[in-house]
């Protein structure tokens, strides 16, 4: 799974345009579901069915949409302008290599005006909008090429640190995605007393969408999202922070099913399953915070994995997290009581 | 009484296990059928003595603000995080009940002595405060309390001055204890007392109770803020204390239907029941989620004015509590001259 | 189309006080409409019947403004906003109350002291009452209160208040009337409240179940500002949105949208808005994901008494929603 998760960090598709990944995703989805398929906003929606139809259901969810770029304008020498889609540090853009998806994929340079002729004081932040993409081509060819609205993603592929620490873009949230193949494979072979659904959700980067709209049309009985919290560095502080390396985090707090959140502590406990605990007063920020209060309302656990650098180009995490995340969801889902948590609250 | 039950019990955002417990062993006899959801709330139907199939949804929640443990130090300290709108300046050496067990502990910050000048004039952050319940070490502190137990305050209902109550969580228990009173008059429409969990994380319950009841009218009860001490300009007072019950026209997250609101203000006079305006357009409770619910729902909030709102000690007249109690009483009993209600929709 | 705008922009319509706004739509489109009804919130819907999915049109009917909380001794009205205004472009202006009094918004205290921490709060309304008894005369706790700004015609150049979003509802009671027949099952939704946060239009979405939505709103252009470089400009032509800050486009909308626009040579333009946000923000959330798109009226100094359109853009975005009728999207 580690080639896949270097494949998928690395595909372009940003919130929005997650079209350009729907087939890759579908393919990997596939040799564990029964059907596969794509609604219309572009939620990639896995189903294994129980042997029982009127089971009730289960969504796993992770979100596939990665933070980018899009072309706003394009001036009359050929220099685009552009706005972030989802929240991108401008800090990592200047000297940034892009591909700007025109006609076709173009390469480009995120460039600014060189410090010898900034006015002002270096101490502060370029903003976005003194900073143009440069396609190296004239304004002519450019606008033959080019339109307001096109999407432009980071080009940087995964690249391998020491040990089993893996960097690059969008693994907030494709390895997600891979945790939940992880577990379906575990999963293979077993029967579950429900209807499993594997979701990659859409635009979580720009608002939690995808999930908003995916959970009230499925309507699963429960759901599991997985997502990425804060690695730790030497500049972070340590309120919820983890070591990359730690394990799984598990979520608890007013935005988590409490008895998701016990049940995840007594099964790692049980299968010895590396996991850490954070809590969260409210909002965790997450797809979970969306599925929690749709239709009429989803019992929901959010499981993470740390992540350093979250949202740059060099994203950077440790693979071994990936696969305890994937090990906790399927020993939880071996484990899952739905009955039980049906009736947390009907003392 | 209710209310000195009601806001004695731990429910913070997330956590309303107890308050929903306490209400439902009261509210039971009352009531037709009761469904508890997913997340916690708490509808509970009563049929109406009309003939008409409309429904009313009176709604309280039930959860206040709180923290939440989110780590545990090597030396046994707990970190913690704010549930709902806590202003930290509040949090400063005061007293608190740590987890399921109610472990008493308080919030510790380095004596005044300790603080630097620059530190003294700046306010406390979250993340500079911990709680202290004595324990000795991490070790020893795990094996009482757990990342993610909550974290109340510990403050005693207290009746003083001219009627006037103290106590933690007036906002929303004044709601919840005016229910289950009002639980005992009948409607010709049928009722949903709606009890709300996660009001304070950003009016999540509420809207699961709009969908699934899908009420004609929905009147939230809540305890409102009242700024009526000094220092406050003259048009930021939003309401009185002892003005009666408080009436939105609009708020943050509602704009109200400006023919209810009129009705109801007309109905407190008609009624010798003080009523008054909220007088400013800020905050926002419930009512912001279930009227852009499910196609569209009618709503109302009626409140009872609280001083030092989201603090351990909040203040509120007894006496406004009684107009909220009696107007909301009031709209039960007219709600059947159906006119009323069909011409302001 | 002129005729009707300058009748909707003259007309107040604070938010959450929308009734003659919808009053005079509703007159305008029931002719051309098989029905036309009110839901819970104040949505004015119009249904024109089809056979194939249902297509949502949304405008809303609501201008910023203000509502009246509280009496000064003597005589002021104190006032909170209704949406976003800033309290430095309401300064001095002219407010007009539901109940037909008029006053103008002045600072509660020396201008030069309160300087940069100006806010409403700090602002009273002065209706020339004497004291609070004849304030109370006038205006009632809870009345809503708009800016003034005329209506002014000049060559292709249209200014008034309110043109946030009368100019949506003009082109979208344009194509309700034009369109000569109707793919869709056809929902035209003139929404309230949407200067408090796309309330209106969430709701009438939950109501209506559509499988796809278009919002006719305006946006602001870059023209004439050296600070932004958005791409949109005054005349252009009807702008085809690509996102905001509240919902990226379908590509089964927008494609659709340019599509009708090249086959009919209508004048049209692109925009990326990096901010701000439409109707159909709320809708597409809604009923498990609503498809949706938004035809945009290019505006300058959006917010303020002095709004600016061009009459071109304006029949450009009429044109379209009436192609949007009668072609429909499958």
């Amino acid at each position: 799974m580690k080639k896949e998760l270097i494949q998928l960090a690395a595909a372009d598709g940003i919130s929005g345009f997650e079209y350009s990944l729907t087939d890759a995703v579908k393919k990997l989805m596939a040799p564990y579901c029964d059907t596969v398929e794509a609604d219309t906003m572009g939620n990639v929606v896995g189903y294994i069915p129980s042997d029982n139809p009127d089971a009730k259901s289960v969504m796993l969810e992770a979100h596939i949409d990665g933070i980018g770029l899009m072309v706003s304008g394009i001036s009359e020498d050929g220099f685009l302008s552009f706005v972030p889609v989802g929240g991108v540090d401008s800090a990592v853009l200047p000297g940034a290599e892009v591909r700007v998806y025109g006609t076709e994929p173009l390469y480009g340079i995120i460039g600014m005006k060189p410090p010898h002729l900034q006015t002002g004081s270096r101490d502060a932040a370029v903003p976005i909008d003194q900073m143009v993409i440069d396609i190296g081509l004239s304004g002519e060819d450019v606008r033959k090429k080019v339109k307001v609205g096109d999407m432009v993603c980071f080009a940087e592929s995964v690249k391998a640190l020491s040990g089993k620490v893996l960097s690059g873009k969008s693994f907030d949230d494709r390895a997600g995605l891979i945790s939940l193949l992880l577990c379906l494979k575990e999963l293979k072979g077993k029967k579950l007393p429900f209807h499993l659904y594997i979701v990659a959700a859409v635009q979580e980067e720009v608002g939690l969408r995808g999930a908003t709209m995916v959970s009230e049309r499925l309507a699963p009985d429960c759901a599991f999202v997985v997502d990425v919290c804060h690695g730790d560095t030497p500049d972070g502080g340590s309120e919820s922070i983890f070591k990359l390396g730690s394990g799984a985090v598990v979520s608890f707090g007013p935005n988590i099913h409490p008895y998701l959140s016990s049940l995840a502590k007594t099964v790692a406990k049980e299968e010895k399953i590396k996991v850490s605990y954070d809590a969260d007063g409210g909002d965790t920020g997450t797809d979970a915070w969306a599925v929690q209060v749709a239709g009429l309302g989803i019992p929901v656990l959010l499981l993470s994995i740390p992540l350093r650098y979250m949202h740059t180009t060099v994203e950077t995490l440790h693979f071994d997290d990936v696969k305890a995340v994937g090990s906790l969801l399927c020993a939880m889902l071996l484990n899952l009581d739905l009955e039980a948590l049906r009736c947390t609250f009907q003392n | 009484m209710y209310l000195s039950e009601l806001t004695a019990l731990p429910g913070v955002s997330g956590n309303e296990n107890a308050v929903r417990t306490y209400i439902k062993k009261r509210i039971e006899p009352f009531c037709d059928r009761i469904d508890i959801d997913s997340m916690g709330n708490m509808m509970c139907f009563k049929k109406g003595t009309g003939n008409t199939r409309k429904t009313l949804m009176l709604c309280a929640h039930m959860d206040e603000v709180g923290l939440i443990v989110s780590r545990i130090t090597e030396e046994g300290f707990l970190k913690f995080k704010t549930v709902g709108s806590i202003d930290p300046r509040v949090l400063v050496s005061k007293r608190v009940l740590v987890g399921e067990e109610g472990l008493p502990g308080v919030i510790g910050r380095k004596a005044i002595h300790l603080l630097s000048p620059d530190e003294r004039k700046k306010a406390p952050k979250v993340k500079e405060l911990y709680v202290d319940f004595g324990a000795k070490n991490k070790k020893e502190a795990e094996k009482q309390v757990s990342v993610g137990d909550y974290i109340v305050f510990d403050s005693e209902y207290h009746e003083f001055g001219d009627g006037l109550v103290k106590a933690k969580a007036l906002d929303d228990r004044v709601g919840c204890g005016a229910l289950l009173e009002l639980a005992k008059e009948s409607c010709a429409w049928d009722v949903c007392f709606a009890f709300t969990v996660q009001e304070e994380t950003g009016l999540r319950g509420a809207r699961l109770c709009a969908r699934r009841v899908q009420p004609d009218l929905a009147v939230v009860l809540e305890g409102t803020t009242c700024s009526d001490i000094p220092g406050t300009d003259h048009n930021m007072v939003s309401t009185k204390l002892g003005g009666g019950a408080a009436i939105s026209f609009v708020d943050g997250t509602t704009s109200f239907n400006r023919k209810l609101v009129a009705w109801l203000y007309q109905l407190g006079q008609e009624n010798q029941i003080p009523v008054q305006y909220k007088q400013t357009a800020t905050g926002g409770n419930d009512a912001g989620i279930i009227h852009v619910s499910a196609g569209g729902i009618l709503v109302a909030s009626i409140s009872v004015p609280a001083r030092y709102i989201h603090s351990p000690s909040s203040v509120i007249s007894l006496r406004d509590y009684e107009s909220v109690k009696a107007l909301t009483k009031a709209l039960m009993q007219e709600v059947e001259y159906a006119d009323n209600i069909e011409k302001i929709m | 189309m002129l005729t009707i705008l300058k009748k909707l922009c003259e007309t107040s319509a604070a938010s959450g006080n929308e009734e003659a706004v919808a009053k005079l739509i509703a007159e305008e489109i029931r002719p051309y409409v098989d029905e036309v009804y009110t839901d819970a919130l104040g949505n004015l819907i119009a249904h024109k019947k089809g056979t194939s999915k249902k297509l949502m049109f949304a405008a809303h009917m609501d201008e910023i403004g203000l509502v009246a909380t509280c009496y000064g001794e003597k005589g002021q009205v104190y006032v909170a906003a209704l949406g976003g205004v800033s309290p430095q472009t309401a300064l001095y202006q002219r407010v007009r109350f539901s109940g037909g009094a008029e006053g103008v918004l002045v600072p509660d205290g020396k201008l030069d002291e309160l300087g940069k921490n100006l806010s409403l709060q700090k602002m009273y309304v002065d209706l020339g009452a004497k004291n609070e008894e004849e304030a109370k005369t006038k205006v009632a706790l809870g009345e809503t209160g708009v800016f003034g700004g005329s209506f002014v015609v000049q060559d292709d150049c249209i200014i008034s208040k309110a043109l946030d979003n009368r100019a949506g509802c003009a082109a979208l009671i344009y194509g309700l009337q034009k369109a000569e027949n109707n793919v869709n099952d056809v929902y035209g939704v003139f929404t309230v409240s949407e200067e408090l946060g796309l309330r209106g239009a969430k709701a009438a979405a939950v109501g209506i179940q559509p499988d796809y939505a278009v919002a006719l709103d305006v946006t602001p252009t870059g023209d004439v500002s050296s600070t932004n470089k958005r791409a949109v400009a005054l005349g252009e032509g009807v702008a085809v949105k690509i996102m905001d800050r509240s919902f990226i486009a379908h590509p089964i909308i927008k494609d659709r949208m340019v599509e009708l626009c090249e086959k009919h040579s209508l004048a049209h333009q692109l925009e990326v808005l990096e901010m701000g946000g439409t109707d159909a923000g709320a809708i597409h959330l809604t009923c498990g994901g609503v498809p949706s798109g938004c035809i945009s009226v290019p505006v300058r100094y959006v917010h303020t008494p002095g709004e600016m359109i061009s009459a071109r853009d304006l029949q450009g975005a009429g044109e379209l929603a009436k192609l949007l009728i009668e072609e429909g999207i499958e």
